[in-house]
């Protein structure tokens, strides 16, 4: 059935790798990896077997015919740039994960913060894996979790972070996913499984940068539950390496008057898909999202949100942006679903675009589904040139209309920035964005 | 300075201007009045070089060059300002970075030494006090909400700081109340100097009071039908641009 040089690769070599995976020798651990794998082995990728929605504007057949190596054996004693592995303003505690392994030798653990339990997967598997069955052995059903489901079978590190009840954890944790270059292309697979307890705040740093050049594929599944009350800022950057793949799901659940304030920002890889799907299940649940993406060259860049109102009272507001450049290719899929009985739900998503060459292109797809009373929902979309009236008042000043065009672009996607507090992280951020912008005289 | 002959300009296939002349020299404040769809505002359109503005007959110089071929952002390095009728908010675009970027734009276009921050800086501080501005709308993002007032002067405070040739004054006047008027008009004869000159378009009388302009010229169906000094602006105000109409029509039926 699967002839397919991906999913074969995969399955001819898993036994063996299964035998190798930290945790091991755990019966149930050993069942999920295996139904998980069995499962990806026989449904393949998305659109494997014809039109699958959830990957419609992404498609998979350059990745079907590639091979990798799964993991990294060397992983622990690569060589990595360390300077691609900071970023300024932060300062606090530092994961890192090298080719999907946990570095001690690159990362800063300690002082934790007073209420703060940070483990690696691969740690935690060893020696206390039972409270982890709950992510570990979930089941997931359909096509569309391909990578998911693969990363549920050979994830082989990971973060396992708690935070306790009212514990304030002001400096950001930072955890760092670097792609290093290989004599061959790999493939990695990270888990996240991150608590907050009732009450708690935390500030938390995805980054994803590379190493050297590299095609590796990586795959990350995040469970994050903030309890009652709880407030994360999650900052996702990712800047992987021009021809990395990655594929990522984070997943959000939200108690009662917890509070979630993302920003994402999506530069690098080749292929790249990050899936944030929330719900709002408590009463008075807050999550504010804000990101742009930005496909130039041959860049696939695509972002699926899924935001679930499921509980009285409860808010979320979603503002992205995209730019596309070259042939670079903008995905962006935001879904707004109120379920019975989430009335009183507050909820609006906006997508705004820019294309900067004629070869770009961008596909917005906002889905509004209401099945509530007193809901207040807005959605936009739009895919669009720069404003024309703010350009000619540029150059009625003397800007030059190939600058004029970069000044306005760069603002254009600084809206996603709103919010950050941190203001030395923020000028590094405007700074990526204007680095991965054309420069003046590129596109006049 | 600037010479305009038999200037005829469409917007969107309409024929707006219809053989318009006239002739501003250094340090002269020539006032440009005229009934709700003359053609006012096209005319100061058309010489900064707005897009959708086709001038399809006549010419204009700036001090000896063909204005008409110039990018706007040159039209601008070579001293042309136009005061906008509606200034552009431009949200996250800093203002005094806008402002800066501007500056050496034009300084650089004109072979000049670029300011660094610390040298902009210092003319910014110059500059705000000829135009009573916060200092604190230049952190903001340019125009953004800032009040109708605010946003015109801005637009003085930026001809301040760039120190054109010739300054476009398009309807700076509409929408501001009394004290605003009075601020902006200050900021303007502040800036009066021999060799800048001001092209002053408005619908009322009301500005000329506060900019006492060398000339008036009264535009209407595209074309200036009446010059003279200012108490050509009084007389409009007695009478009203339904006297320079029905004249028109007259002498159009004389002619016929």
């Amino acid at each position: 059935m699967s002839a397919v040089p991906f999913v074969q690769s995969i399955a001819d070599r898993a036994p063996e790798r299964l035998a190798t995976l930290p945790g091991a020798g755990q019966a149930w651990l050993d069942t999920a990896r295996r139904e998980q794998l069995a499962a990806f082995v026989r449904d393949g990728l998305p659109g494997a077997h014809g039109h699958n929605e959830a990957w419609k504007y992404t498609a998979l057949r350059a990745l079907a015919r590639k091979q990798y190596v799964q993991g990294d054996a060397d992983a622990a004693q690569r060589e990595v740039d360390e300077a691609c592995l900071a970023l300024p303003g932060v300062v606090g505690p530092r994961l890192v994960f090298a080719n999907g392994v946990f570095r001690a030798d690159l990362s800063r653990l300690e002082p934790l913060p007073a209420g703060v339990e940070l483990e690696s997967l691969a740690q935690t598997l060893a020696v206390h894996a039972e409270p982890l069955r709950f992510f570990l052995a979930r089941d997931w059903p359909a096509q569309a979790d391909a990578f998911v489901r693969l990363n549920a079978a050979l994830a082989a590190d990971g973060v396992v972070l708690r935070v306790a009840a009212g514990c304030q954890v002001v400096q950001p944790i930072h955890i760092v996913h670097v792609g290093v270059a290989a004599e061959s292309t790999l493939a990695w697979h990270a888990r996240q499984i991150i608590e907050l307890g009732e009450g708690a705040a935390l500030s938390l740093i995805e980054h994803h940068v590379a190493s050297g050049e590299h095609a590796h594929l990586g795959t990350l599944v995040s469970d994050v539950v903030l309890r009652a009350n709880a407030r994360l800022d999650w900052l996702l950057l990712q800047d992987a390496a021009p021809e990395a793949v990655l594929v990522r799901r984070n997943t959000l659940r939200l108690d009662a008057g917890a509070w979630a304030d993302v920003h994402a920002m999506e530069l690098g890889g080749a292929l790249v898909r990050h899936e944030l799907d929330a719900e709002l299940r408590g009463d008075g649940a807050r999550l504010e999202t804000r990101g742009v993406f930005l496909p130039r060259r041959r860049q696939h860049l695509d972002t699926h949100l899924d935001i679930r109102h499921a509980a009285l009272h409860t808010t979320s507001h979603a503002l992205w942006r995209g730019v596309a450049d070259e042939r670079g290719r903008g995905v962006f899929h935001g879904q707004i679903i109120v379920a019975p009985g989430a009335d009183g739900t507050d909820a609006s998503l906006r997508n705004k675009n820019l294309l900067l060459s004629p070869h770009a292109e961008i596909d917005t797809q906002p889905v509004l589904e209401i099945y509530a009373d007193e809901v207040e929902a807005t959605h936009g979309a739009t895919v669009g040139q720069l404003d024309e009236n703010a350009l000619f008042y540029l150059a009625s000043r003397g800007i030059p209309s190939d600058l004029a065009r970069r000044l306005l672009t760069v603002a254009f996607c600084r809206e996603a920035l709103a919010g950050l507090t941190n203001q030395v992280l923020r000028e590094h951020l405007d700074g990526l964005i204007e680095a991965n912008l054309p420069t003046a005289g590129e596109n006049a | 300075m600037l010479k305009i002959e038999n200037l005829h300009a469409r917007v969107e296939g309409k024929e707006i201007l219809k053989g318009l002349s006239l002739e501003v020299k250094p340090g002269e404040v020539h006032a440009i009045m005229g009934p709700n769809g003359a053609g006012k505002s096209t005319l100061g359109n058309v010489l900064s070089g707005r897009p959708g503005y086709e001038v399809t007959a006549g010419r204009v110089s700036f001090e000896g060059h063909d204005l008409l071929a110039l990018a706007p952002e040159e039209r601008a390095a070579a001293g042309v300002f136009l005061a906008f009728q509606y200034p552009v908010e431009i949200p996250g675009v800093n203002n005094t970075y806008f402002l800066r970027a501007a500056l050496n734009a034009q300084r650089k276009a004109r072979g000049e030494n670029e300011l660094d921050s610390m040298q902009f800086l210092k003319l910014v501080r110059e500059k705000l006090k000829i135009m009573d501005l916060s200092p604190e709308l230049l952190n903001r993002a340019v125009n953004e909400g800032f009040s109708g007032g605010e946003k015109k002067r801005n637009e003085i405070f930026q001809m301040a700081l760039l120190e054109p040739k010739l300054a476009i004054l398009d309807e700076t006047d509409s929408g501001l109340d009394i004290d605003a008027l009075k601020q902006v008009s200050e900021g303007v004869n502040a800036l009066r100097s021999p060799d800048r000159s001001f092209l002053v378009i408005t619908h009322y009388q009301r500005l000329l009071d506060y900019i006492e302009p060398d000339f008036v010229h009264v535009l209407a169906n595209g074309c200036i039908v009446e010059s003279g000094d200012k108490t050509l602006a009084l007389k409009l105000e007695e009478r009203g641009y339904a006297w320079i109409n029905e004249r028109e029509a007259a002498a159009g039926a004389g002619a016929a």
